[in-house]
Formats: structure tokens, sequence, C-alpha cells
């Protein structure tokens, strides 16, 4: 579930001379050059390439089945709950986002030039996710938040709010190491003593100087936040939000060729996110791209 | 006490506070931060520890629930939580281990490895609802899989006693995210390995089988565990692919939540809570395991 590793810097930066490096060692016969390699590896690649590929072609060979092919599509693209799910989904997202930016960032920044002592701490917090798996989590926020002293489940708006603030917790491990890791490549303390003497405040100095150098941080983190929301199904169906993933799970008990045509599509939404989350990342040490299963 | 400090310098009196109301000023930074995790992860997870210590029947405090798990209800899910799990962390350790090795270390063209780390961000990452479904349409009874096996080798998969709703099902379905993740946890591992090492063995003498058993695996054996580890808590806790496949058939623990929730089907809220928390708790030691066994894997990885 970790993507960087902490210090240093993650796989992709070292990928070429490590490559490299291994390649020269197992391959010392000049006749297995570069970039044919070895018939054991292909063997294992392709088998391992069927067994992630069959499922999507199977998929999409299922939406197909109708006559004409296109009819999935056509009656999925016709359906106001597609949209209104992926709209909800895809707003919920996007706040979660803010949030969880607004949340990690200063506080992140904050540990790092004033409370290093707390930096545990705080990683702590930032990783109790991974102990509270999300139906544990949608639990314990329900039932809390189903009775006095404060009672959210009872509209609408206080059901989105508790939807939302789950996602921003289940955002903090990859928040958090994307942020920390952008934060570590820059000397903080310097940048914000030049920031105070040049007159900036605290909020001028998080807004116009730490935060514009973890554009790709916060990117990456974004991205995947977007990606882990926008499918997410446990905390929404308990919650009773009408996302995508709920809209998703009863299209798939009530019809037959429709469902799949919105799994490849959910398939490429996450796709996409992650091309973005890989194009974002690129020669950066940010490297966050584990969101673990659901 | 006060006679072993320092007699003050002009200087110090007027700091001392300042001080105060600076370290008072810090940590308010962190105060929103804290804030949102107490209420949003600490009063509900408090929330749970309290009421799997509430007996129902008499409102005391005890450890009945959690004995109350040993029952028929609870004993079997969590039986079957930690078996699925246990397999698909072996069995997807096992074979994202050798796909990482096959990449990193077979001389593949380069695009192959990126390719194969994009996917396995891709398919870790597409789990629940879709997944569920694309494995219905390969391997469900109309599925292309399926559909195949019976063309081909006259027979229905079916047949045979399988079934994408059981155990073995869910197994399967598990270990596409399951060895995807192993791929993304285990290839800085194995890029960790130097090649003096090798080099080393081979001027020994020893023989690429006797490189692996001797140096290359026992320099990866932290990690891999740990990461096996990891891939056990990621099984523990996913609940949406096993509610789209199970419909209620397979008990997980997950999925006994999932359905007191929505009705008590436990008929004592303590238990459910009790079973909450008996998931932390498993959650909490392979986390704790990960990280010790992280730590150790890194002794070797430090360049």
């Amino acid at each position: 579930m970790s993507g960087g590793s902490g210090g240093t810097p993650g796989f992709g930066a070292r990928l070429p001379e490590a490559f490299e490096s291994l390649q020269g060692s197992l391959n010392p016969s000049p006749k297995r050059r570069r970039g044919r390699g070895a018939l054991w590896a292909w063997i294992v690649v392709i088998l391992g390439a069927t067994y992630f590929i069959v499922p999507l072609i199977a998929t999409l060979e299922f939406s197909l089945r109708p006559e004409p092919p296109t009819r999935a599509y056509v009656n999925v693209l016709a359906d106001k709950r597609f949209f209104d799910g992926l709209r909800y989904s895809f707003i919920v997202g996007l706040i979660t986002i803010v949030l969880s930016l607004g949340l990690i960032v200063p506080t992140a920044y904050w540990v790092r030039l004033r409370l290093p002592r707390l930096r545990p701490v705080v990683e702590f917090v930032t990783l109790l996710p991974f102990v509270l798996p999300p139906i544990v989590l949608a639990y314990g926020l329900i039932r809390f938040y189903s009775r006095q002293p404060l009672v959210l489940t009872g509209t609408e708006l206080g059901s989105d709010l508790l939807l939302v603030a789950a996602y921003v917790v289940l955002s903090f491990p990859y928040m958090y190491r994307a942020v920390d890791n952008g934060l570590a490549s820059m000397d903080v303390r310097v940048m914000t003593e030049a920031a105070q003497s040049l007159g900036a405040g605290w909020f001028r100095i998080l807004w116009s100087v730490i935060f514009p150098n973890l554009r790709t941080a916060a990117l990456s983190g974004a991205f995947l936040t977007l990606a882990i929301v926008i499918g997410e199904f446990t905390i929404a169906s308990n919650l009773a939000r009408d996302a995508f993933g709920p809209y998703l799970s009863l299209l798939g008990r009530d019809k037959i060729y429709e469902p799949a045509a919105v799994s490849l599509i959910s398939f490429g939404l996450t796709w996409l996110a992650m091309i973005f989350l890989a194009l974002v990342a690129r020669g950066s040490r940010t490297r966050v791209q584990i969101g673990g299963a659901r | 006490m006060t006679t072993l400090e320092a007699p003050p310098t002009p200087v110090a009196p007027p700091a001392a506070p300042r001080a105060r109301a600076r370290s008072f000023w810090a940590w308010l930074g962190v105060l929103p931060f804290f804030l949102f995790a107490l209420l949003f992860i600490g009063f509900p997870a408090m929330f749970l520890v309290l009421g799997s210590l509430v007996i129902e029947e008499t409102g005391s405090i005890g450890l009945d629930n959690y004995f109350g798990l040993t029952g028929d209800c609870c004993a079997i899910a969590f039986r079957n939580s930690i078996q699925l799990s246990l397999i698909t962390a072996i069995l997807g350790a096992l074979f994202g281990l050798i796909l990482a090795a096959a990449v990193i270390l077979g001389g593949l063209p380069s695009g192959i490895r990126s390719a194969l780390m994009t996917f396995s961000g891709v398919a870790s990452n597409f789990a629940g609802i879709p997944l569920a479904l694309a494995f219905i349409f390969t391997l469900g009874n109309l599925g292309l899989v399926t559909k195949l096996i019976q063309d081909i080798f006259g027979f229905r998969i079916q047949e045979t006693g399988f079934s994408l709703y059981s155990m073995a099902g869910l197994s399967i379905v598990y270990l596409y995210f399951q060895f995807p993740l192993m791929v993304l946890v285990i290839a800085p591992a194995i890029d960790g390995l130097r090649k003096e090492w090798r080099e080393a063995a081979e001027n020994l003498g020893a023989t690429p089988a006797q490189y692996w058993r001797k140096v290359a695996l026992p320099i990866l054996t932290p990690s891999i565990l740990g990461a096996g580890i990891l891939l056990f808590g990621n099984a523990f806790g996913a609940q949406a692919t096993a509610f789209q496949l199970s419909g209620g058939t397979i008990q997980l623990a997950t999925l006994v939540i999932t359905a007191q929730m929505s009705g008590d089907v436990l008929f004592n809220p303590g238990l459910g809570y009790a079973m909450a928390m008996g998931m932390v708790i498993i959650m909490g030691l392979s986390i704790t395991g990960y990280s010790i066994l992280q730590r150790r894997a890194e002794r070797w990885l430090r360049s």
C-alpha cells in the first residue's frame, strides 16, 4: 500500500542504473543481447499479461453481445443515473482532494518546520486507515454519528459530509506520503525565512511559496484519491449515497449487458487517473500509486 | 530546583514567555489536522472499543463480546477471511515475485517494465464492484472463458464443482489485485540486489541456483515476508468485491459487519463491535509486522 519509500528515492528514480547493472551481470554471454531477454522471463510475462487482460477482453466481449453491439453502451449513456452517480462521485472526489490537501499540506509543513518531534505522531495518524478497513471506519462513523450529541446520518447533507470525511481519512496515507516526500526535496526552512524576510505572512508562504513547489506531490496524491473515490462502494453504499460504486453494484444485479459496459468505462477512468499520475510523477521523487483493495 | 539553573542573563527573562507563546502558536498550526482526526477517526474508533466492551444484558463492562466471537456466526467468518487472505497473499506474493523478477532481471526490453508497472498500478486499484463484475463476465455461468472451455473441451467448468461464487472463485478474483500489488511492493527490493553480490558469488564458483538460494533469497526474505503480510491485510479488509460476488453466500468478517450494519443480524450490537475490533487487531498486527520487516529489509537496500 505504500508507494514512495520514506527518504530514499522511489524505485522509478533509480530505475535506469539498476536496470542496466543488473542486466549486465545477468546476461554475461554476448549472445544474449539486451532487449531480447531470457525465454523464461518472456513466458512469465506472457502468462501474467494473459491473466491481467483476459477479464478485460471478456468484459468487452460481454458488453458487445446484444444486437446491435452498441446497445448496452447506448442504454448506459441514456441512463440519467449513470451520469448522476458519476457526477456525484467526481464532485465528492474533488471536495475530498481539496480538504485533504488543506489539512495535510499545512500540517506536514508545520511539523517539518516547527514540531519535528511530532512527526512520528502525525505519520502514525495518517497510517491509521490501514488499520481501520473501510467497512470498520464506516461502521464506527455511522454508529457514532447516528446518535446524540451529533446526529449526521439523518440528513442528506450530514451523510454527504460523513462520506467526504471518510474519504479524506482514506486519502491520508497517500496524501501525507506524497506531500512529505515533496517537502523533503526542498529546503523548507530557508524558503520560509526568505519569504518572511520579504514580509510574507503564513498564509502567503503556504499559498505562494510552499504549495507551488508541491504541485507534483499534490497532483499525484490527488489522482490517486480520485481513482479510489470514483469507484468506492463500501462506505458510499452504507451511507446510502447515490454514488458511482453503489450505482454499478445495483446495475450488476438488475441488468445483464449494461454492467459490462459500465465496468469497462470504470476501468478506463482508473486507467486515465493512473496515466495522469505517471505523467505527473515522471522524473520526480514522488511515486505513490497504490491504493489497495476494496 | 531553581538553584541549579544558570544565573539569568539580561536577555533570558523576556525570551521565556515569548518562547512559550511561540510554542502555543506552533501547536495551533497542527490543531485542524488533529481535530479532524479526533472527530472522524478517534471518536468512531473509541465508540467501537467501548461498544465492544459493554455487555448488553447486564450493561456492565467485560470481555464477554470477544468470547462471543467464538460462536457460530463469527468464528466461521473470521476463519474464512483469514483463509482467503492467507491463500491469496501467499499465491499473490509468489506470482508477483516471479513476475517482478522476470521483468527486472530477465533482460526484457525496458518498455515492458514500465508498461507492467503502470498496469500494476491500475490493476491494484481496479478492485471492488467492477472487478467482481469483470470476473462474472469471464468465469461466471455466461462468461467468455466458461464458454470457450465448453466450446473447446466440451464441458462446463461448473460441472467440475468450480464456482466463481465460492472461496476458490473469490481467491482467483482477489489475486487480480493481490498479484500486481506484490509487483509494485517488491520491485524496489529486487532493484536493490547489487551486481557485486552476484559477481562475488560467481567468482566463488556459485551456480545461478546457488546464488539465488544462498544470497538473493535470504536478502529478499524480509521484503517478501513484509509484502506478503501487506497483501494479507489488503485482502482481509476488502469488502466490495466479495459483497458483489457472494450475495451473502460466503461468510467473511467484512460481510458479517456489513449485514450487522444494515439490520443487526447478530441481535447484539456488542458482538458487531467486537467483530470490528477483531478486524482492527488483526490489521494492526499485520501492519506492525510489515513495518518491522520493512525496516529489516532496508538494511540491505541502503546504498
